[in-house]
């Protein structure tokens, strides 16, 4: 379960700083940034760029472009499932639906009590014990339907 | 009792319940009044006798499996008493699947506890670099070269020619990289090595550097990977503790040091440019070359950057030699393959091989044919932009060459089985999707086309001008694999057109198959 710390200007401006003597310290910080805050809260943009000499258009370039990078809170719980061919060969599509069709969500999307984000993963590396999913970061292979109605009724606990 | 148990710690095996598994032995054992001593090793690879048990006995290691939570207090009791036991398998070794391998890249994988750097040791571990020191930096990549091991990541580029060039390029500062971004559907044998033998990166990376003339490195690996960056890290400490990395490693005249970077999830960020770019802090969007990254790689500095399997294959190469890895293998394909069998098989895992296997042994005699026990229609080798294998083309080796003479590709060695409920249209459409979620947007054809393919296929599927839509794919194809700066667009066509080509009936095609874009 995600449990984020609110949102702290200072404690992002400290975040920033324990990573600037590395080299390309971009992603390390942005992983950090929503390690603590469980997204990348856009005011945290300005204080990137003025940290690494960028400018905020390059930042927000860099927090968009990867998939990983939130840009607003997710659920308390996040659900992944795997998209990929392998899971796909063993059911994957059909347990994608159930899983829409039992949080009323669709992927991409947070339940509107704010309990579970349902998101797509591309290949988790599961890739013999198809289909595989990941709660909050637990690794889950070979799902099928029960498997996976037990995950969904966990993160409604 | 002193009898050492193993129970892989392998995120493939605690996906289907390796903890829970352990925290059963633990608790059984405590019933009993015994404590286990448990080693969390890597995975042998056999994914579908996973979670599997192994005890150590006078006569070697005895395994058993799928071993679930609940068999646990049952299995301790025989295991105890030497009586058999349902899921029993034999001595590990005798394995038939296992012992058919040629093990030379994970020789230690699923053998040693891959948190002990004594064990590594005690297996073999650092004799690769021992020797690079006595060589010298030349001979240790004539060594390379000699071996004939080309990049396991997919391109298949001599490894040891690549070497060469960033040693003879002069700079202050020079890097080495290594690709841990597995983003291709159907692989993971990045991920076990790492989690199963990550000393084996140190020591590849080490010898590459000490060649090269570069003190640092980096390990990009994808953050779907969180086991594998766990278990890297901790490797590097104990190694960096121990005199293995920083300075005058292991006691010769030569820095090196390294640290993991964790991707964010952006296929495109394993092609080697885009990752590079990742590493620096951008936007992972690929570079036009030359310059060549071993000219002007990470910060403009001449750069190694080599998939996981090649730089773990090193280390044996220079303990072992160059010719004893040469003599396997096939024509232009030396050594060995980590073979990954995935998807709707009955026996999926790692299978690490000589080139020259058929597809139809790794996928009928091997993979056992399908999980769902329908007939086998369609593989795909090589990930989202291999191309997909009809029966037909089973004969196929396992070598690069052979397979790009069939329109496909080897990749990273991951083979993913279809059964006959497959849709090839669908699979084509997700092809394209796919491209259109991870171009970097670099180039038209690939940002733009894939998209345009997405709806192309779409219009077949539902019988709208079929013939007319069935040209537009076909040219879309042929604009993308000759308009896109690197392989996602350029090569996203052979799963589309080879799926088009071998499966013509599941796009409604009245008309003879279409010529495959060349
Ligand atoms: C879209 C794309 C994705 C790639 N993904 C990977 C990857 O995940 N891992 C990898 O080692 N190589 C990947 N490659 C190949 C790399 O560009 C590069 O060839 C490789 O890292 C070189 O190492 P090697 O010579 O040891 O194979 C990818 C290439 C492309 C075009
Ligand atoms: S082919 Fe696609 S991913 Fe590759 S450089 Fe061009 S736009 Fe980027
Ligand atoms: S394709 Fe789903 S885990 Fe690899």
């Amino acid at each position: 379960m995600n449990s984020p710390e609110p949102w702290s200007a200072a404690r992002a401006a400290e975040i920033i700083a324990a990573q600037l003597d590395c080299e390309g310290p971009a992603l390390p910080i942005l992983h950090a940034i929503q390690a603590t805050f469980g997204f990348v809260p856009e005011a945290v943009e300005p204080m990137i760029a003025e940290a690494l000499n960028l400018s905020r258009a390059e930042v927000h370039g860099v927090v968009t472009f990867y998939h990983d990078f939130r840009r607003k809170p997710a659920g308390r719980h996040v659900l992944k499932l795997c998209r990929a061919e392998a899971c796909q060969s063993m059911g994957a599509d059909a347990l994608a639906t159930r899983a829409e069709q039992a949080l009323g969500i669709r992927f991409g999307e947070t339940t509107p009590d704010g309990r579970v984000t349902l998101e797509p993963i591309y290949c988790l590396g599961l890739c013999a014990t198809a289909p595989s999913a990941m709660l909050d970061g637990r690794v889950i292979g070979r799902l099928d339907a029960r498997r996976l109605d037990r995950l969904v009724s966990e993160t409604q606990a | 009792m002193s009898a050492r148990f193993f129970i892989p710690g392998d995120a493939g095996a605690v996906a289907v319940g390796a903890d829970e598994v352990a925290t059963a032995f633990e608790a059984a054992a405590t019933a009993k009044g015994l404590t286990l001593d448990i080693v969390r090793n890597g995975s042998r690879g056999l994914y579908w006798l996973e979670p599997m048990v192994e005890v150590e006995t006078a006569a070697g290691r005895v395994a058993y499996g799928p071993v679930s939570a609940d068999d646990v207090p049952a299995l301790l009791e025989a295991m105890l008493a030497g009586e058999p036991h349902a899921l029993l398998l034999g001595p590990t070794e005798e394995i038939p699947w296992l012992k058919r391998q040629t093990r030379l890249t994970f020789a230690r994988c699923g053998i040693v506890d891959p948190r002990s750097l004594e064990d590594y040791r005690a297996h073999g571990g650092y004799k690769g670099l021992e020797n690079a020191l006595a060589l010298g930096a030349e001979a240790t990549i004539e060594a390379v070269v000699q071996s004939g091991l080309r990049g396991r990541g997919g391109a298949g580029f001599p490894t040891g020619i690549k070497w060469r060039t960033v040693a003879a390029t002069q700079a202050e500062q020079k890097y080495i990289v290594c690709n841990a971004d597995e983003g291709d559907s159907g692989t993971f044998a990045d991920r076990m090595i790492i989690e199963g033998d990550p000393f084996v990166m140190i020591e590849g990376m080490t010898i590459s550097g000490i060649a090269v003339g570069a003190t640092r490195g980096y390990l990009y690996i994808r953050s779907e990977y969180p086991h594998a960056v766990a278990r890297m890290e901790e490797a590097i400490r104990t190694a960096r503790a121990a005199g293995y990395l920083g300075r005058a490693v292991a006691g010769s005249a030569f820095d090196f040091d390294m640290e993991v970077r964790v991707g964010a999830g952006a296929y495109v960020c394993g092609e080697e440019t885009a990752l590079l770019e990742s590493l620096e802090g951008r936007r992972g969007v690929v570079r036009a070359k030359p310059p060549l990254p071993a000219h002007k790689g990470l910060f403009g500095k001449p750069t190694v950057i080599n998939n996981v399997i090649s730089l773990a294959t090193v280390p044996i190469i220079l303990a072992e030699g160059a010719a004893a890895y040469r003599d396997f293998g096939m024509g232009r394909s030396r050594g060995t393959m980590p073979i990954q069998i995935a998807g709707n098989v009955k026996h999926g895992g790692l299978y690490e091989v000589a080139f020259g296997v058929t597809l139809g042994e790794l996928v009928d005699e091997i993979g056992g044919g399908t999980a769902s026990g329908r007939p086998v229609r369609a593989v795909q080798v090589g990930g989202p932009l291999g191309a997909y294998f009809p029966r037909a083309l089973f004969d196929t080796p396992f070598d690069y060459e052979a397979f790009a003479g069939k329109d496909g590709l080897i990749g990273h060695g991951g083979i993913v089985v279809f059964d006959d409920t497959v849709d090839m249209a669908k699979q084509a459409r997700f092809a394209m999707e796919f491209c259109a979620l991870e171009s970097c947007g670099k180039c038209t054809p690939c940002r733009i086309g894939s998209t345009r393919g997405v709806e192309t296929v779409d219009r077949i599927m539902r019988g709208e001008d079929r013939e007319k839509n069935l040209v537009v794919l076909e040219d879309l194809c042929h604009t993308m694999k000759f308009g896109s700066l690197c392989a996602l667009g350029g090569f996203t066509p052979y799963p589309v057109m080879s799926a088009l080509h071998h499966f013509p009936e599941d796009f409604g095609a009245t008309t003879p198959v279409l010529e495959a874009a060349r």
